[in-house]
């Protein structure tokens, strides 16, 4: 019962992201899907990577993303609102492709728990909707994270008690490119004014 | 075997200390025992690996895998008699063109970093090497990108003209393309067989159970890939571009040995794809057309050349088209079931590609003493060279006369070989066969009659006559010590035709396990006929060059105590005659421009003087290289145009980037799916 509610508060977190246009917002929604994926694990039995995956992905890097956001102007960190709603509707579509892939991939069924795999499929899309959806370089960062989150949620099933040392790499990998992302969008803030990606284009060759 | 892995060693070690001294500060020094360990090199592996291939029974094969493997694919060396043959211009060369290049490196001791050319030069000896011994698709193709990548670097010897950057880009380009080619070749042959071995009973066995059109497939991969190194047409374009523009003991090792390798991949792909199967009738006909298509150009825009190592680049491409002849003939009689053909056809091939390596090696070396001595290798300005560097005259005349296909030269023996296959072709089946190889031999003629006017015009100009400008006015002879690889190069010339009897039952032996004939061919007969009429060939040419001999004699006792004047050449009786007199390269060109202007892709310019006293009268003839002018350059401006366009999706933003990659993983969960 508490193993499908996590998934589902999972999935529903997936579409507030995709729903939402503050970032503010957004940051929390990361936070929660952090201390959901903990929850799962713990249910999986992985103590260590339980504390790991809460201090790295509940509290460590939403709380980046919140040190950041403070240093940004408070108009930056709004998105438009009718993207947003496209966004919706295409994690929906993400959500149907997801569960029309879970059906026939025959070599994953015994391996996966019910809905587990279209949850972990649905939020990768999610992550890359977002990533690609927004302009925002630190909602790059986010869409980065929620897909990544994807990753680790697809990982999960596979764990055994060598592959603790992989995810454990994984978070690190993570934790070292958000933080990077992190220096990145202040200091493009700086020079730039702007955390717009789309004024990158100015810096092609 | 161990002997040959011996001067694999030396190559690569002496390689290796040659990019540790080209790291360093390059001073004089250094300089001097980079020039010392390059020859050293190259000469000690040449000599080891000549050793190697000639200590052991020609027929016998030798196999070897070394212990360590690649990731992929296995190191498996193997050298059978085709592979033997090919080696031979490799070791001979590399060591020839390394002394001489020693020679020649030892006056630029300090415009250039010697210990990159070095590395560079013993790494395409190792590739060479490697490519005609390596049994393994995935070794064959490293072998032969270390055999493409090096002459890059060795073209680009003088890099600070624009002309000789340009000349490397455009090979650069032409190996690639090539490559391209032969990496599909070899992938397809890998995915078909199962196994990376290219030559083994298994993977022969599988081969011959292939479709008729994956054989075809392959053969045209093959040709395509392979042909682009031998200077094939119309994928020739590199060949006059690189050999002018490389220092000349590269343009001989390059023009005598690496091209060779083009030929060696068409025949020993050919020979497993026709093992144990028939070979379509169709291959070997377009390797006869496009042989004397190949042979014809190169001919017809060699003599308009008055740039003699351009003159020499476009007559490699015309010699390795009459290879090609022989290899089509060869294959159109094996499908055929003619073994006179077969025979001939590749004997000559096989006998013209070692022909080749010796003559064009001395030509390039001499032209090379030519630029040395007068500073350029433009005929216009040169002439009477032969009187200031009598030596070096009398071994361009050797090399000009042996390609020229006079006797008692090794040029005529190879195309009596192919004259003879050719001859056979009433016993073929059906008129429109025989007709086609009868007028393959009436274009061998055409070949062999320009081609004598070309040497005639390569020699004369330069050599005889008096100069036309300062540039053979004063020259630097070179010194007779620093010849003696062309002496050797030259006497080569005489002996691969003196010897011809001798030489002649290994190339059968080498045709006979490539293209095996059935139990039913009466070999030992052929090969009786074949030595006997070679051992006529032999016999007379011994004789002619008694003759010649005899008649230096009789000419040098009738002058004894007699008083001899010399006179101007060309004077013609003039009281006041001058080097404009002479025939100049365009003045010879000119007359065939007349009638083969299409052909030959020739404009030939007349300035008269229309006046009843005319003061002064100009001709010049050239061949701009109509094929890049309408083929190459609008093809790459299409393709460049076409990447352009493909710029639209290299926008510079990021989120859309990352589409692509969302797009291109749901593509593939899809395929996936399905």
């Amino acid at each position: 019962m508490l193993f499908d509610s996590c998934l589902f508060l999972l999935l529903v977190s997936n579409f507030l992201l995709l729903a939402t246009p503050h970032i503010r917002q957004m940051t929390k929604y990361t936070a929660l899907q952090g201390i959901l994926l903990a929850l799962l694990l713990l249910l999986f039995g992985h103590t260590i990577l339980t504390v790991a995956v809460l201090l790295i992905k509940g509290i460590l890097l939403p709380g980046l993303l919140w040190h950041t956001q403070k240093r940004l102007p408070p108009d930056s960190l709004i998105c438009p609102r009718k993207l947003a709603a496209f966004d919706v509707v295409c994690g929906m579509a993400g959500l149907a492709f997801a569960i029309w892939l879970d059906d026939r991939l025959i070599v994953t069924q015994e391996l996966f728990p019910p809905l587990f795999l279209s949850l972990g499929l649905t939020t990768l899309f999610c992550g890359f909707i977002l990533i690609i959806g927004r302009i925002k370089a630190i909602t790059h960062v986010i869409g980065y994270l929620v897909a990544e989150n994807g990753i680790f949620l697809l990982g999960m099933p596979l764990m055994t008690k060598g592959t603790t040392w992989f995810e454990l790499a994984l978070l690190l990998d993570v934790f070292v490119a958000v933080f990077v992302m992190g220096i990145a969008i202040n200091r493009i803030s700086d020079s730039f004014a702007s955390i717009d990606v789309a004024r990158f284009r100015s810096l092609r060759d | 075997m161990s002997l040959f892995l011996l001067s694999l060693a030396a190559f690569a070690g002496a390689a290796l200390c040659c990019l540790s001294l080209a790291v360093l500060r390059p001073t004089r020094q250094r300089a001097r025992l980079a020039n010392l360990l390059g020859v050293l090199g190259a000469s000690a592996g040449s000599a080891v690996g000549l050793w190697a291939i000639l200590s052991t029974p020609f027929a016998t094969p030798l196999e070897v895998t070394l212990p360590f493997g690649l990731p992929v694919g296995a190191c498996t060396l193997s050298i059978d008699p085709l592979g033997r043959l090919f080696l031979l211009p490799v070791f001979v060369l590399g060591a020839l063109t390394a002394v001489k290049g020693a020679f020649s490196l030892a006056h630029e001791l300090t415009s250039h970093n010697l210990a990159v050319h070095w590395f560079f030069f013993l790494m395409l000896l190792l590739g060479m090497s490697l490519v005609m011994a390596a049994n393994d698709t995935v070794l064959f193709l490293l072998s032969w990108e270390i055999m493409s990548l090096a002459p890059f670097f060795l073209i680009d010897f003088h890099d600070s003209e624009k002309q000789v950057r340009d000349a490397s880009w455009i090979y650069l380009t032409a190996a690639h393309l090539g490559a391209v080619f032969l990496l599909a070749l070899f992938v397809l042959l890998w995915q078909k067989t199962g196994t990376t071995t290219i030559s083994s009973p298994e993977t022969i066995s599988i081969i011959s159970g292939f479709s008729p059109e994956l054989r075809s497939l392959l053969f045209v991969l093959a040709l395509l890939g392979f042909g682009a190194k031998a200077g094939l047409a119309p994928m020739h374009v590199w060949l006059p571009e690189a050999h002018p523009a490389a220092p000349s003991h590269v343009s001989a090792l390059l023009s005598g040995a690496m091209i060779n390798a083009g030929l060696y991949g068409i025949l020993r792909v050919t020979s497993i794809l026709s093992l144990r199967s028939t070979p379509e009738s169709w291959w070997g006909w377009t390797l006869l057309v496009l042989g004397l298509a190949t042979a014809l150009t190169g001919i017809f825009k060699a003599l308009a050349q008055s740039n003699l190592k351009r003159l020499l680049a476009y007559s490699s491409v015309e010699n390795m088209g009459i290879m090609l002849m022989g290899a089509g003939v060869g294959l159109i009689g094996y499908t055929t079931k003619n073994f006179w053909m077969t025979t001939f056809g590749f004997a000559a091939c096989l006998y013209h590609m070692l022909n080749h390596a010796a003559f064009k090696g001395l030509l390039f070396l001499g032209a090379g003493e030519v630029l040395h001595a007068t500073g350029t290798v433009n005929m216009a300005y040169l002439g009477g060279l032969h009187k200031k560097m009598p030596l070096l005259g009398l071994l361009f005349a050797v090399g000009a006369a042996s390609i020229a296909s006079l006797p008692p030269f090794n040029g005529f023996v190879s195309e009596y070989l192919l004259a003879l296959a050719l001859l056979d072709a009433p016993r073929l089946v059906g008129s429109e066969q025989q007709v086609g190889v009868l007028l393959s031999l009436v274009g061998l003629g055409v070949i062999s009659g320009f081609a004598l006017a070309l040497y005639v015009k390569a020699y004369g100009i330069p050599f005889l006559g008096t100069p036309r400008s300062g540039f053979s006015r004063t020259v630097h002879a070179p010194t007779p010590l620093s010849l003696w690889p062309l002496v050797l190069l030259a006497l080569l010339c005489l002996l691969l035709s003196l010897a011809a009897a001798r030489i002649f039952p290994h190339l059968a032996g080498a045709v006979s396990s490539s293209f095996p004939p059935p139990h039913t061919w009466d070999v030992a007969s052929l090969l009786q006929d074949a030595t006997n009429g070679l051992s006529t060939i032999c016999l007379t040419s011994l004789g002619l060059i008694f003759l010649s001999l005899l008649f230096l004699l009789f000419r040098s006792i009738l002058l004894r105590g007699k008083k001899q004047e010399v006179r101007g050449t060309w004077s013609c009786g003039y009281q006041e005659s001058s080097p404009r007199i002479q025939y100049t390269d365009a003045g010879f060109t000119e007359p065939s421009a007349r009638f083969l202007k299409t052909l030959m892709g020739v404009t030939a310019t007349v300035r008269l003087d229309n006046d009843i006293f005319p003061k002064e009268s100009h001709l010049s003839v050239s061949a701009p290289p109509r094929l890049i002018r309408l083929f190459y350059t609008p093809l790459f401006q299409g393709i460049e145009t076409v990447c352009n366009a493909l710029k639209i999706m290299q926008h510079g933003k990021i989120h859309i980037y990352i589409l692509y990659i969302l797009v291109t993983l749901c593509v593939l969960l899809i395929w996936g799916v399905y």
